[in-house]
């Protein structure tokens, strides 16, 4: 089966050096589906959602595979078109809301933008979009939030915000860059449950980055453990909860404290299950051969 | 509350300010060697004669008492007569005002222009060669001072390509129908376009000499600021909007780019008043500056004095329009 987000060998690297970030990471996203990205620091799992939503940092380039979304190459059209069938199909929830908005610009606009400019609606038809989506994410009094400035607003409110934002165009594809990690404790649950929420009642396709397998657990449906840009394990939520099939996978589960047993002391991923994944990730590097070279 | 406080402490401030300006300019023209009497009566005039003068002008009492009377005077808008056109400092300074701050306003305005675009440019076109070559035309604009500026573009716009006036304000065959002194935009509002242009080929030159290395500053500064707002959160999240690089620049990041610039450009437009005395010298241009160097010339002393205060003045105001211009950019400021 194919999904709306299809990614195939994708792989990465530093510009102008040999230094790889991604190594042939496959993703299947089916629409309607939530799948996580769970992995340490560094393992390369928000470039995947950057590499998707094309805004992949200049140092970083991708030297093949492919990125299909609703069955179109990324790569392969040109930079405007790549960017209108982004904003169309997919959508993006920040990291940090307090740096998320623009400082200076009104709530309002910030919704509504994309519906004008990029979709081509009405700005009355946007506006009215904007309170429905506003409301559906529980903002109280919509019509006078969006008159105010980001600063007037407290952290879980802006992340609200962002959330209708990008829900507002009715995406197929939502690319959420750990969207909880900036908030407080007690917040980051009621985000989440929201997120969950809107996902299921729009089937939306959601791409969940995040570095808590709790998380995981609670949203998602199928998970990637990443481990230095590779796909070390790609599996169903129940299966990895219940089995892990690497041993990096059961490492993390492992790592991962639980308030069901507060007096286990956090275990980190033991020495030996690193020094076998690096291995394993020299080894594939060692097997690949760049396509492009191969056809050249 | 909070306004009203500030205000009046920024009136205490500005009006002990200008009273400093007076005292040193006043103290200054008097130390230097040179005075006004000598300039007046040919050589060989007789020791009474100079007397007469000194007495008629005051100048015979103690520096302390002239100020006490000159500054009594002007608390009540009497800035004295001037000794070399024997008119009042006033009506002579306030007539040649306008032909200053038009020519300021210019050069700002094509100040802001050319570095913004420069700006704009040279951040859509980051660490590649474009950016490399306004990285060096900024070298170039920062390291010219204004007045050899204007020496370039005689050379240029008035001897190999003469295109535009190299001197004065305005043709003097032109009839001028006007009742201020404001002829920019006096000519504007009386859709006298013919005289709008040549007006504006008199002022191109001098303005443009005044704001190239202002150009530079300003195109320097936001390029910096820019690059560094265009990688931000907000600018990463409306490009995955579907909004172009060109876009992102100038609707994300320059509104929150121009702030840090704004201050400084405050700073460097008070500068570009003071380098009109030099531009307006070199283009025959009748404004104040010009006038400024003609009193000192003949040392009339309460032209000076007026010209002095009138540019501190200005210089307060600029200040004041900068700081109300921040407030009014920043929202964090404005609800404050």
């Amino acid at each position: 089966m194919s999904g709306f987000l299809e990614i195939r060998g994708l792989s990465a690297r530093l510009a102008g050096t040999g230094q790889r970030l991604l190594r042939s990471v496959d993703i299947s996203l089916p629409a309607g589906s939530v799948r996580g990205l769970v992995g340490e620091s560094g393992a390369g799992k928000s470039m995947i959602g950057k590499a998707v939503l094309g805004v992949l940092p200049k140092a970083v380039e991708v030297i093949e595979g492919e990125i299909l979304l609703d069955g179109q190459d990324l790569q392969k059209v040109s930079p405007a078109e790549r960017r209108r069938l982004i904003g169309a199909k997919a959508a993006l929830i920040p990291q940090d809301p307090l740096t998320a908005l623009n400082p200076s610009r009104r709530i309002g606009p910030q919704i509504t933008d994309r519906l004008v400019d990029i979709l081509g609606w009405t700005k009355a038809r946007a506006a009215t979009r904007a309170l429905e989506v506003l409301a559906e994410v529980s903002i109280p009094e919509p019509e006078r939030i969006m008159r105010l400035y980001p600063h007037e607003l407290s952290g879980g409110m802006r992340q609200r915000i962002l959330i209708a934002s990008a829900f507002a165009a009715e995406p197929k594809l939502i690319v959420a860059d750990e969207p909880t990690t900036a908030l407080d404790v007690t917040v980051q649950k009621q985000i989440l449950k929201l997120i969950s929420e809107l996902q299921a009642r729009h089937g939306t396709a959601l791409l969940f980055v995040t570095h808590d397998l709790g998380v995981v657990s609670k949203v998602c449906d199928t998970l990637s453990v990443l481990y230095a840009g590779k796909v070390v394990e790609d599996t169903t939520v129940e299966r990895f909860f219940a089995a892990p099939q690497h041993g990096y996978s059961s490492a993390l589960l492992a790592a991962t404290p639980r308030h069901t047993d507060p007096s286990s002391s956090l275990k980190p991923v033991p020495r030996e299950v690193l020094d076998a994944v690096a291995a394993e990730v020299a080894a594939s590097d060692a097997a690949w051969r760049p396509s492009g070279g191969a056809r050249g | 509350m909070m306004l009203l406080r500030q205000t009046v402490s920024r009136l205490i401030t500005t009006l002990i300010t200008l009273f400093g300006v007076a005292v040193i300019v006043f103290v200054v023209i008097r130390v230097v060697p040179g005075n006004p009497i000598a300039m007046m009566l040919p050589p060989g005039a007789s020791e009474t004669d100079i007397e007469r003068l000194k007495t008629l002008y005051g100048l015979d009492k103690s520096i302390f008492e002239q100020f006490v009377i000159w500054f009594g005077n002007v608390l009540h808008g009497d800035f004295g007569t001037s000794i070399s056109t024997r008119q009042p400092v006033l009506s002579l300074v306030l007539d040649r005002l306008p032909a200053t701050l038009e020519l300021s306003i210019m050069a700002l305005v094509m100040a802001v222009a050319i570095g913004g675009a420069l700006a704009v440019l040279g951040t859509r076109f980051r660490g590649r060669k474009t950016e490399a070559g306004i990285d060096v035309a900024n070298g170039i604009g920062l390291s010219i001072p204004d007045f050899l500026w204007g020496l370039a573009l005689i050379l240029l716009f008035g001897v190999l390509w003469p295109v535009f006036q190299i001197s004065g304000r305005v043709s003097p065959r032109l009839e001028l129908p006007f009742t201020n002194q404001f002829y920019l935009f006096e000519s504007l509002a009386r859709l006298r376009f013919d005289i709008t242009a040549d007006l504006l080929s008199h002022m191109f030159m001098p303005a443009l000499a005044l704001a190239l290395p202002l150009a530079a500053i300003i195109s320097q500064l936001l390029k910096q600021s820019l690059k560094e707002t265009v990688n931000l959160d907000y600018s990463v999240l409306a490009r995955t909007k579907g909004y172009s690089e060109t876009k992102v620049i100038l609707s994300e990041a320059l509104p929150n780019s121009i702030l840090p610039t704004l201050t400084l450009v405050g700073v460097q437009f008070t500068f570009l008043i003071g380098g009109t005395v030099i531009i307006e010298r070199l283009f025959s241009y009748e404004g104040l500056g010009n006038m400024a160097i003609d009193a000192v010339i003949n040392r009339d002393l309460p032209l000076i004095q007026g010209i002095v205060i009138l540019f501190a003045i200005l210089f307060t105001f600029v200040n004041l329009a900068v700081d109300m211009t921040y407030a009014f950019l920043n929202p964090k400021l404005r609800h404050a």
